[in-house]
């Protein structure tokens, strides 16, 4: 249920963030989703790829900060109201969500989003009791 | 105009019989007067009796800031508190304030030196001189009042802020002499553009300028936009406040008032006494001083100095422009400030690594202060918010140990320069060469 999110730091700079596409593109590392979460001095460049520890790896011989957290890959039916049913599930356990992004591409008819809950297993919890799917790490990777 | 004739315009040798006699007298003084000297002389074995030429005065002990903080409050002073008629305090955030006593015979001879640094920019009696120097603890605001009113020109006590009411004063009262800061100078030609005051309409017609570094093409700007004669001028706590040193209309030096403040220049690392011309570190004593004389206090200020008759009949030596500190001293928006101790504060937080700058600018007029810290794994989180909780973190402990609020910007890893010797740790853009 838990996927590997690539977290990299990056300085409210010019060409910074091409720098970081350059690294992963010159290691054939293609991107499933990404989100940027930004301030006025930095942002934090969040990524889902097929192989996370890899990439990692290359990042970090690259000189460039990375973590590596865990998060929920949430597949909501593609109608109006399917993302409200998944966080409805969220705080219905009293869980907070610390941030969520889209993929663009879809799986199955489901369109799939990224959760970070404040506690993941709490939230793989409250989402299964709910009926939510989720999607599988594999089943990630090969969209 | 030479306000005293006498004093600034000595022969050789009239100057350093005056110099001699007045620094045996004040070595004997403070070593009868006050216990730090007594001590430190004896430490230097070195009698007053001994200080036979003006030479002599190498033999003596440095004084440094460090000493007036240990003695603080009242430790420098060589009379009792109750001969202290006021009381002047530097600017500095760490810990204990510099604390400066003037006795009457100070002041009435701090009122004298001020009264030649005005004259030789030009004003008399007639002047209406707009001190926008604060008024308070600092010395800048009563060092030029008390020069004002020896002089007899009619001050504006109106310290600096308030820059629309500084040029609606300008124009209805007629000032003719301005004092403040250059950057302050700049700010008040911005301000009369955007207001539509003609700066040639006005009366101005001089100004001195100091307690920052500033720099010749700040002196053009200010000149151009102001439309008068930006002199530079020279003074701190320690030795008086303004008064040490005042730039002539010739434009080639500061004149020190040597006949009251003994200047040496030495090397800030073999601390010899250089010949004149070379550059070091200025090193000043109080020859006159009745409540806190100073002996061989180091200012800390890189300068040079050079003999010679000015061209404006003094012989008075003339210091450089300050192009420099020999310590790591940065002094922001008038405020002092030390690296090092925002290293200390900075390394107190828990996971910050020694991979930092300080970036000093003056984007427009105004100091503005910033350090880049690089983040490391350990503090590198994943959320927004832990991430702006830290960099909060590090200001306000900044501002706790320091009293100053920085802003902190988290960089990259390894962003920042490296060098294989000592890292540069500032970068003031500031530009004052």
């Amino acid at each position: 249920m838990k996927l590997k999110q690539i977290s990299v730091f990056l300085e409210n700079k010019k060409g910074h963030l091409l720098e970081v596409l350059n690294v992963l593109s010159k290691a054939k590392i293609n991107i499933r989703a990404l989100s940027i979460a930004d301030t006025s001095d930095f942002g934090i460049l969040r990524l889902i790829l097929p192989d996370p520890d890899k990439a990692a790896k290359i990042l970090s011989q690259n000189k460039i900060t990375v973590k590596e957290t865990e998060v929920i890959a949430v597949g909501v039916s593609d109608k109006p109201g399917g993302l409200a049913e998944a966080l409805q599930a969220l705080n219905s356990a009293n869980l907070n969500l610390e941030y969520m992004y889209a993929f663009v591409a879809k799986s199955k008819e489901k369109a799939v989003v990224v959760f970070r809950t404040e506690n993941i297993n709490a939230g793989i919890k409250a989402l299964k009791k709910a009926g939510i799917p989720m999607l599988k790490a594999e089943e990630i990777y090969r969209i | 105009m030479i306000w005293d004739k006498k004093a600034e315009c000595m022969t050789q040798k009239q100057r350093e019989s005056l110099q001699l006699e007045r620094m045996q007298k004040t070595v004997k003084y403070v070593y009868e007067k006050v216990p730090f000297y007594k001590k430190r002389f004896n430490e230097s074995k070195i009698k007053p009796a001994e200080i036979k030429s003006l030479a002599d005065i190498s033999k003596l002990p440095f004084t440094a800031k460090a000493d007036l903080r240990e003695g603080y409050p009242f430790g420098m002073f060589a009379v009792p508190r109750e001969q202290i008629v006021e009381i002047h305090t530097s600017s500095g955030t760490t810990g204990k304030p510099v604390v400066a006593g003037y006795t009457r015979n100070d002041l009435a001879m701090w009122g004298e030196v001020m009264g030649r640094t005005l004259t030789m920019i030009g004003a008399n009696q007639n002047d209406v001189i707009q001190n926008c120097y604060g008024y308070g603890l600092f010395t800048g605001g009563l060092g030029i009042h008390y020069g004002a009113q020896r002089i007899g020109a009619t001050v504006l006590p109106i310290s600096a802020g308030q820059t629309k009411r500084q040029l609606q004063v300008m124009q209805d009262f007629g000032s003719t002499i301005l004092t403040c800061t250059p950057s302050y100078a700049l700010y008040l030609a911005e301000v009369a553009e955007e207001e539509g005051i003609t700066a040639k309409k006005l009366k101005l017609k001089a100004g001195c300028f100091g307690a920052e570094m500033w720099t010749e093409k700040i002196r053009d700007e200010i000149e151009k936009r102001l439309h008068l004669t930006a002199l530079n001028i020279y003074g701190l706590t320690e030795i008086i406040g303004p008064g040490v040193a005042q730039e002539c209309p010739k434009k080639n030096g500061l004149h020190i008032a040597e006949d009251h403040f003994y200047p040496e220049i030495i090397s800030p690392d073999t601390l010899e006494v250089l010949p004149e011309g070379e550059k070091g570190e200025l090193v000043l004593t109080g020859i006159t001083r009745e409540g806190m004389p100073m002996i061989r206090f180091r200012t800390k200020d890189v300068t040079a100095l050079r003999r010679g008759k000015c061209g404006c009949g003094r012989t008075l030596v003339r210091m450089d422009r300050i192009t420099g500190r020999s310590d790591d001293m940065l002094k922001i928006r008038g405020v002092i400030v030390f690296p090092s101790n925002i290293e200390k504060a900075l390394l107190e937080v828990k996971g910050v690594e020694p991979h930092y700058q300080i970036i000093v600018t003056r984007p427009q007029f105004l100091d503005e202060i910033e350090v880049k810290v690089e983040i490391t794994k350990k503090m590198f989180s994943d959320e927004v918010k832990h991430l702006e909780k830290l960099k909060q973190e590090i200001e306000d402990h900044i501002e706790e140990k320091i009293g100053l609020r920085i802003k902190v910007t988290l960089v990259e890893p390894k962003s920042l320069p490296r060098s294989e010797g000592k890292a540069q740790r500032v970068v003031d853009m500031r530009n004052f060469k």
